[in-house]
């Protein structure tokens, strides 16, 4: 009984497998005879037009690396090499072509009154430190990142490849080291002359009678008129994007990709390039574009009529703040 | 004179990390810097691929480009290569870069990158062919001793590829007809602007 149950079994079993043979034989038949592997491996084009970088995984620490491809690089240097020198050019070439016709056909603009030989202190010896120390950093930065926009083009063709490296070497320590003394000025400069940037309805007065360098007439204005205004407000907010966008560049990858410093780097790139022309102005019009402008930074004190006639609601001010001569007391504090 | 170039292969790459290795010994490269490493896309799904990548010394090299001090040149092999001595560490390279090759020595973000390290197709730099000062800042010069890069070289699967341009495409080439597919030379479009078509 047991021998023939057993047999029965084997029989069931041979067949069992018969059956399965012949079902896996059958889906063997059934599958393709090529199969492509790629069918469904990523496809480098596919990646690219879907996203702007091709990022995966590696084995190595340095997880920056396991960016593949960021083709972005390419529009960024059309920007580096061709639109960022058109605007450099345009920009503070067309500054200085402006200040010299202006020069040429203005001259220096006289104190209409003459001098009146009495002093008034404008400027006090911490306002003048941060005003040269913001200004010095800014020459420096200024011509240390004009080198390394326009220096290849200009500068290298005329001394030896070991020469010009040298310079800009030294050229981009300065430019990585003074920014933050540039910083610190430009957020001394937002705190210390904030009160008086503030525009008002003085400034619309000032701009519609053309007020300053470009009109003939003298409207009033408190300590600072509207142009001096429009300077701080670049010198505050130009400052900040600037200052911004380089710390991101200093420091690479702290929250920052490639992609985010190439943007960094137009933003601060485009700023300074605008900054540099609007300084260009400034200080033509502190130096030889105004008589008795350099002195108010220079030397602190401004002579009574010059701030008669650029800075009358100031001068009421201060008269009535200071009494009864303060004149004196200014021209003896402000040496 | 021939056209170097790389070619990777994708469907072959094992993700071995022996291109790796064999840079980061034959070059001495220095701590902190891999001139080349392995990246798996779409890692544990279905269809993944590792590609390997380094310098891919493209055509009109957008580093040389950006350069603000002129430290690069492209050899009469279209390897591109820098001088260490003219490199002034800027970092503008490596914005241009569209493959992360530029990578500078770790002694700190701030201020001093030092100098620019980056895949040199085992072709040294601009020192004496072979010198010790050529060797000690790029690392070996394999090229001028009639040799391939060696990741290429040691590459078990001949996934990675590295000669002549027109030679390495014809081998894909070949490859891809006699296998019947392949997911392109990842990189050539935007380092050479062409594709192997097949």
């Amino acid at each position: 009984m047991t021998s023939s149950a057993a047999r029965l079994c084997n029989v069931f079993g041979a067949l069992a497998l018969f059956a399965f043979t012949l079902a896996s034989y059958t889906a063997t038949a059934q599958q393709p005879q090529f199969v492509d592997p790629t069918a469904r491996a990523v496809k480098e084009q596919q990646l690219l037009q879907r996203f702007d970088t091709i990022r995966g995984r590696g084995s190595i620490p340095d997880t920056k690396s396991y960016t593949l491809e960021q083709p972005a690089g390419r529009d960024w240097r059309h920007f580096h090499e061709v639109t960022l020198r058109w605007i450099g050019a345009v920009v503070i070439l067309g500054m200085l072509a402006l200040l010299i016709i202006f020069y040429l056909s203005r001259g220096m603009l006289r104190l209409e009154s003459g001098r009146s030989g009495r002093v008034i202190v404008r400027f006090n010896a911490a306002e003048r430190f941060v005003h040269w120390m913001t200004a010095s950093c800014f020459v420096i930065l200024a011509l240390s990142g004009l080198n390394i926009s326009f220096g290849r083009p200009l500068l290298l063709p005329l001394m030896s490849p070991a020469a010009f490296t040298a310079w800009s070497e030294w050229a981009k320590y300065a430019h990585n080291y003074l920014s933050f003394p540039f910083t610190l000025g430009v957020i001394l400069i937002f705190f210390m002359w904030v009160g008086g940037n503030i525009p008002n309805r003085v400034d619309v007065e000032w701009l519609k009678r053309g007020g300053g360098i470009v009109g003939h007439d003298h409207p009033p204005a408190d300590r600072f008129n509207a142009g001096q205004k429009l300077i701080y407000w670049i010198v505050v907010l130009g400052g900040a994007a600037i200052a911004v966008s380089g710390y991101l560049l200093i420091f690479p990858f702290y929250g920052t990709t490639i992609a985010t410093m190439q943007k960094a780097e137009i933003v601060h790139s485009v700023i300074a390039m605008f900054f540099i022309a609007a300084m260009l102005g400034h200080i033509y019009i502190g130096t030889i574009g105004m008589e008795g402008a350099f002195e108010a930074m220079g030397r602190g004190t401004v002579d009574i009529n010059w701030a008669r006639e650029h800075h009358s609601l100031w001068l009421e001010g201060a008269g009535r703040r200071t009494d009864p001569s303060p004149p004196q007391t200014a021209a003896a504090s402000g040496e | 004179m021939a056209r170097m170039k790389f070619l990777c292969d994708a469907d072959r790459c094992i993700e071995c990390n022996a291109c790796v290795t064999a840079c980061k010994n034959e070059n001495e490269v220095p701590w902190g810097i891999n001139r080349r490493r392995v990246v798996t896309i779409d890692d544990g799904q279905p269809g993944e691929r590792s590609v390997s990548m380094a310098c891919m010394h493209c055509t009109d090299a957008p580093c040389q480009a950006v350069c603000p001090v002129n430290a690069f040149y492209t050899t009469a092999d279209g390897v591109v290569l820098h001088s260490k001595d003219i490199c002034i560490g800027c970092g503008y390279c490596f914005y241009a870069c569209p493959f992360g090759a530029p990578q500078y020595p770790q002694v700190g973000n701030f201020g001093s990158r030092g100098k620019m390290d980056k895949c040199t197709y085992c072709a040294g730099g601009p020192e004496p062919d072979g010198s010790a000062a050529e060797y000690e800042k790029y690392g070996a010069n394999r090229l001028a001793e009639g040799k391939l890069p060696l990741c290429a070289e040691m590459c078990a699967t001949k996934s990675l590829l590295a000669g002549d341009g027109e030679v390495i495409a014809q081998i894909y080439k070949d490859r891809v007809e006699k296998r019947g597919y392949g997911s392109g030379a990842w990189g050539w479009k935007t380092a050479y602007r062409e594709t192997i078509t097949s």
